[in-house]
């Protein structure tokens, strides 16, 4: 293993740590640079009447919509309200889901009867529910989160149904020799090996969750981002509209790095956790 | 007659959709207390298999096998497995992989504890206990999966095929480093292994098999080697006359 010199860096070495610095900077610089182009484009293309702000908005419209929600205290309800339907439905999902895909791990009977019905529903566009959870659970959150469960379940089962029966066969033939039991195994090798697969999936959930939330609020909602989209949408009020997308592009993100982050520090202590 | 180990007559049928496929037939021997076996034959011949069965990891469909008197149902705490390549559980770190089976059993006494700390400490592992097993060297890491099976004091070590996975240099140190604790603490071990020569250096007694379906073809006592280390032995002019007559026996049924 790579042993860490204790002298000096080299000449060489600190030049090297400089050009990637450099290199990072500079990536970052134009990233910026790219991302107020395009702001001062749109801006410009609207002041200078080259395109027609009612349908296209501009970032000074969307600043003042943004203080303007922000003000009347309505904002953070909207954020609120989507992420706590996006952040219940990722996790309701994930869990239900590595459920499901322990018990068929469990039976081998159990899979294979699941089996075609898994494909079946995988296959099928799960939005094509969402007037069902409506007639069955009303106009609210509840159908809202039905829709997101739907949308990652299936995926969640089938990734981590797929991790499960991927364990060394060599390691669980060790554990049994060492007298473990089923549930042992499981505990011990095959959840903790899967760790990966696990936050893997949850990355993934986090985006369709989003998905759900969004098509469910599209569809019934007195509040939400999504409500807001489809209200702007049909008032004609552009701003409202891209004001609520920018909105969801920074919660989104904001959610995927809490969820890196979560990995990282569960990571950390993993030995202490399991 | 004080045999640890007896296999009678051993026959293993498995049966898919299609067809059965005869992976053992007819396998006798037997293994007294303390004694050092390999088992070598052509690959893909059943050697591993034999190894779960006598661990009692699968049933065998004819004959029978016995430890210590009593016929193999299921696992024992009197076997202990080396499996192929070391598999450390890579998200623990060594304290927490050798002691694996004392976890398992619910036997993490400090009786127990002192034991594996002893073995540690004996075999130069102490030091990296909080080490993960990536920041090993591929011998270490062997030697702690021979702890982490001499841990819960198996009276029998099934060894399969274990240093596949080194190269030649390390082989060759990490087998007689494997070969001096084993009869340091004095235990029963059958190993499996394609390396003739490696069978050759560590063992008592030498067992040939023959290719699908596999029966024993011929045991061999390693008589005036027994008492030297693998080291000595492969210099020895008796090493090349096992090899070359071992090398024939496998060679004409390949």
């Amino acid at each position: 293993m790579p042993e860490q010199l204790s002298a000096a860096p080299s000449p060489q070495r600190l030049a090297y740590l400089r050009a990637g610095r450099k290199r990072k900077r500079t990536i970052h610089t134009v990233q910026l640079l790219v991302l107020l182009l395009l702001f001062g484009l749109w801006e410009l293309s609207a002041v200078l009447g080259w395109s027609d702000a009612f349908l296209v908005s501009s970032p000074s419209r969307i600043v003042s919509t943004f203080t303007h929600l922000l003000h009347s205290g309505n904002l953070w309800r909207h954020v609120g309200t989507s992420c706590l339907e996006t952040v219940v439905g990722f996790t309701a999902g994930t869990l239900l889901g590595t459920l499901i895909a322990v018990g068929m791990w469990w039976s081998d009977f159990v899979s294979r009867v699941l089996d075609p019905y898994l494909v079946v529903l995988n296959a099928l566009p799960k939005t094509a529910l969402g007037p069902i959870f409506i007639v069955w659970m009303g106009a609210g959150t509840g159908s809202i989160i039905m829709m997101t469960l739907a949308i990652s379940l299936i995926v969640t089962i089938l990734n981590m149904y797929m991790g499960f029966t991927s364990t060394d066969h060599s390691k669980i033939q060790l554990m049994r020799t060492l007298g473990a039991t089923r549930r042992q195994i499981l505990r011990m090798l095959v959840f903790p090996s899967n760790y990966p697969t696990l936050f893997n999936t949850l990355k993934v959930n986090v985006g369709l969750s989003w998905v759900g939330v969004i098509m469910g609020e599209f569809l019934v909602s007195k509040a939400g981002l999504g409500y807001l989209i489809v209200y702007g949408s049909q008032v004609f009020n552009m701003d409202l509209v891209m004001t609520s997308v920018l909105i969801l592009a920074v919660a989104a993100v904001v959610m995927y790095q809490l969820v890196l982050w979560l990995e990282k520090i569960l990571n950390k202590h993993w030995g202490v956790i399991l | 007659m004080g045999m640890i180990i007896e296999l009678r007559h051993v026959a293993l049928t498995y049966q898919s959709p299609d067809g059965e496929v005869e992976a053992l037939k007819d396998v006798s021997f037997s293994m007294e207390e303390g004694e050092f076996c390999s088992i070598v034959g052509p690959s893909g011949c059943g050697k591993s298999t034999m190894l779960s069965l006598i661990a009692g990891l699968e049933k065998l469909t004819g004959g029978s096998i016995c430890i210590d008197g009593e016929e193999v149902r299921s696992t024992s705490p009197k076997i202990g497995l080396m499996p192929q390549r070391d598999q450390l559980f890579e998200w623990k770190n060594i304290w927490d992989n050798v002691t694996l089976g004392l976890a398992i059993r619910h036997q993490n006494t400090p009786l127990r504890r002192a034991h594996v700390k002893e073995l540690l400490e004996r075999y130069g592992l102490s030091a990296f206990a909080r080490k993960k097993p990536g920041q090993l060297s591929g011998g270490m890491r062997q030697r702690c999966a021979l702890i982490r099976t001499l841990a819960t004091d198996p009276r029998i070590l099934l060894l399969d095929e274990p240093f596949s996975a080194l190269d030649y240099q390390t082989r060759l140190s990490v087998s007689a480093d494997i070969y001096r604790i084993i009869r340091q603490e004095h235990k029963t071990a059958l190993l499996v292994t394609h390396d003739i020569s490696e069978a050759i250096s560590m063992s008592d007694r030498v067992i040939t098999l023959s290719g699908r379906p596999a029966t024993v073809k011929a045991i061999h006592d390693m008589g005036p080697l027994r008492s030297l280390s693998p080291m000595e032995r492969r210099d020895t002019p008796e090493f090349h006359t096992f090899f070359n007559s071992i090398w024939k026996e496998l060679d004409i049924n390949a």
